[in-house]
């Protein structure tokens, strides 16, 4: 189990740095001269070759990408303007566009994708798994027709018409709930009434997408499960009913929902770009799509990594999960 | 060949033995129907038969005659909304057809069991062995963990597990096929069932290891008395532990008797067919197995007269009854009986010269 452990934690840790090999690749490859957006209107060969040595961008590039690496483990400093800026460690870059280092954006905006995510993972998990399982275990009757209807609307619905419908029918015609606050959704101080109210749409919209596709998976694990061979014997053993849903159904079919919830949910930390933009909330996704209309590269490729630290984090978390939850995986 | 006088006394002196003794089971005009898309699929048609307690019972036929439906009639595992039932299946003369799913539920793994074909599939793969037992003997004895956890220790010893205090905590990939369905075997008897049903329990398993898992249910029955079903396609398997053997084709009995009876003296061309079929060790390779020609018929529309006609060598010679009258299942000397126009007489004489040479 230690050495399973182990293993995964170092293969986590090689993916992670061939991330950010392929991402910073990628970012510096791109065609776009970083030195063009500090320059003023028509800049000189030699303006723009000063700029460049200033941001280090004219040095061959795997150079760059020690630098960046030196600055992701002790941090480094940046020439902005008339000033050296120092970026702790972790360094993930200097936004020029917005004179701040990456990471400060990163963690200013977390909190809102990670109140989103989080929030909206739970609805869907209790909403979704809820409504699989009853399918299952009601397979052709009316609640499960309907079920399967609406989450296949549930899937093939894209947040933003499903957040605009909630955002004019909950907001402007039933006013049931206040225009969200972009600025301060959490309430300023923070307000658990107002987190509540910015966030329940959000949550709403987000758990539905995710609920019907959740649905569907649990109802066909579970339907699965229920004709294995080891649920014939528990109902022979005896076993109420219940039990054999619950202790052997249920154990066995949610696992594949165990893998699947912990990938989706770290996906999300990343930024959940449609539904950001939709409520207007300022978590990670939004961040990065304004990024992206504004050149900020540092900022994106910042996203970027940190992005996928989390989804590496949550494969990591998930396969050891499964070593728990299956004694084949831990024990082989 | 013994003369008929004499097989009679030795096949009808352990039924009189047993006869101040009312069978423990009794399947009478057993019906299980599934209505499908395609029609209604008569898995089981008509079955009757007895098991007192110490016997054996072998129920043997190919694949889809409907073994598995039976059995799980007999321990009400049929979802009623998925299946129609009639009939009678008496436990102790409590008819289990009759019953509330609850009732059924509570003689369920405790006053009848029954083991799998598969024991890895059988076995939920997230609990160990020791918990599958324990969880089996704790629904039917308000006992302690610690008291149910000692039953199946002592469960897992009498079922022949080396080191059972440390194997209990395995998990049943941990186990081999045949440790898989002893611990099976375990979990059943965990409760002292009086009807254990075995659905080819050794079908999984290889050969050496299938006459252990023979022996152990043998030894088992006899220490705990009770009665035992083993379903099988393979009449080796049964020939040495039933008592008695039924033979099914399509949902029906077509021959049923004591197995010392039913092995010298079969009745049924289908009967034949099988032991012919039975893999012959001293043959070579290629000729050891011979299966019966055609394929098993449709369940929906069963062929018409007897049943077994469109694949029977010897419906040619009867003639029209063949395929317009079905034949009754005929109950002759020695509690055999055969399901066949042919006759006890007629057919002795078919199999003396031309099957039983072959054998
Ligand atoms: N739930 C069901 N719905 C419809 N048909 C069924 C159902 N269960 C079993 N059957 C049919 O009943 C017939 C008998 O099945 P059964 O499993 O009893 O065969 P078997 O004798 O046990 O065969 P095998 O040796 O392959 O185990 C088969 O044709 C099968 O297709
Ligand atoms: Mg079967």
């Amino acid at each position: 189990m230690f050495r399973f452990l182990l293993k995964r934690l170092i293969v986590g840790i090689v993916t992670l740095w061939v991330v950010t090999v392929v991402v910073f690749g990628i970012f510096t490859i791109i065609p776009g001269d970083p030195a063009l957006v500090y320059a003023g209107k028509d800049p000189s060969a030699e303006v723009l070759a000063g700029i460049r040595a200033k941001l280090g961008v004219d040095k061959p590039l795997p150079e760059q990408y020690a630098t960046f690496m030196k600055g992701v483990a002790v941090g480094r400093d940046f020439p902005t303007g008339p000033k050296m800026v120092h970026c702790d460690a972790p360094c993930l870059g200097y936004s020029y566009k917005k004179d701040v280092p990456v990471l400060g954006l990163i963690t200013r905006a977390l909190p809102i994708t990670a109140t989103m995510a989080a929030g909206a993972a739970l609805l869907w998990l209790l909403g979704g798994v809820s409504v699989g399982v009853l399918s299952a275990l009601r397979r052709g009757t009316f609640f499960d027709r309907i079920a399967m209807t609406i989450s296949l609307a549930g899937v093939s619905l894209p947040v933003y018409f499903t957040g605009l419908i909630g955002l004019s029918v909950f907001v402007y015609q039933l006013q049931w709930l206040p225009a969200i606050d972009t600025n301060s959704p959490f309430g300023n101080p923070f307000d658990p009434v107002q987190t509540f109210q910015s966030f329940i749409l959000p949550w709403v919209v987000l758990a539905f997408l995710y609920a019907a596709s959740y649905a569907r998976l649990t109802r066909t694990s579970m339907l699965e499960t229920m004709s294995e061979d080891y649920i014939r014997t528990a109902r022979a053993k005896g076993l109420p009913e219940r039990t054999v849903v619950t202790r052997h159904g249920m154990r066995a079919a949610l696992t594949p929902i165990v893998t699947m919830f912990g990938l989706d949910l770290g996906a999300l930390l990343g930024g959940a770009i449609l539904t950001e933009y939709t409520f207007g909330l300022q978590g990670l996704g939004k961040q990065a799509l304004d990024a992206i209309n504004k050149f900020d590269y540092p900022l994106i490729m910042g996203t970027t990594l940190f992005a996928a630290f989390f989804i590496i984090v949550a494969n990591i978390v998930v396969d050891v999960l499964y070593a728990f939850i299956d004694p084949r995986v831990r024990l082989s | 060949m013994t003369d008929r006088s004499a097989t009679m006394a030795a096949g009808s002196a352990p039924a009189t033995a047993d006869a101040h003794r009312r069978p423990l089971l009794e399947v009478k005009d057993l019906r299980v129907h599934f209505p499908t898309e395609d029609g209604l699929v008569k898995a089981v048609d008509g079955l009757d038969f007895t098991v007192a307690k110490g016997r054996t019972l072998g129920i043997v036929g190919e694949s889809g005659s409907g073994k598995s439906v039976t059995s799980l009639a007999i321990l009400g595992l049929h979802k009623r909304t998925r299946a129609q039932l009639s009939g009678e299946v008496l436990l102790d003369g409590v008819d289990i057809i009759g019953a509330a799913e609850e009732t059924v539920r509570r003689l369920r793994g405790n006053k009848m069991a029954m083991i799998f074909q598969d024991p890895l599939s059988s076995m939920h793969p997230y609990y160990t062995v020791g918990a599958q037992i324990i969880e089996a003997y704790r629904v039917h004895n308000n006992v302690s963990k610690r008291a149910a956890r000692a039953r199946a220790i002592e469960m897992l010893s009498l079922v022949g597990i080396p080191q059972p205090d440390r194997r209990v905590d395995d998990y049943p990939h941990q186990f081999s096929g045949g440790m898989r369905q002893r611990a099976m075997i375990a979990m059943g008897m965990s409760c002292n069932p009086g009807l254990l049903i075995a659905d080819e329990p050794t079908t999984a398993l290889d050969v050496t290891v299938q006459a252990q898992i023979l022996e152990l249910m043998k030894k088992l029955q006899r220490e705990f008395d009770s009665a035992l079903i083993i379903i099988t396609h393979d009449l080796c398997v049964v020939a040495e532990v039933a008592d008695d053997i039924l033979v099914m084709y399509a949902g029906r009995a077509v021959e049923h008797g004591p197995v010392a009876d039913l092995f010298r003296r079969p009745e049924h061309p289908y009967t034949w067919g099988l032991l012919s079929s039975m893999p012959r060790l001293d043959r070579v390779r290629e000729d050891r197995l011979r299966p019966i020609k055609g394929t098993p018929p449709s369940l929906i529309n069963p062929p018409p007269g007897c049943r077994f006609h469109p694949r029977c060598p010897y419906a040619q010679r009867l003639g029209e009854i063949c395929w317009t009258v079905e034949p009754e299942l005929l109950e002759g000397p020695n509690d055999h009986s055969t399901r066949c126009h042919l006759g006890p007489v007629k057919a002795r004489e078919v199999f003396v010269a031309e099957v039983e040479p072959l054998l």
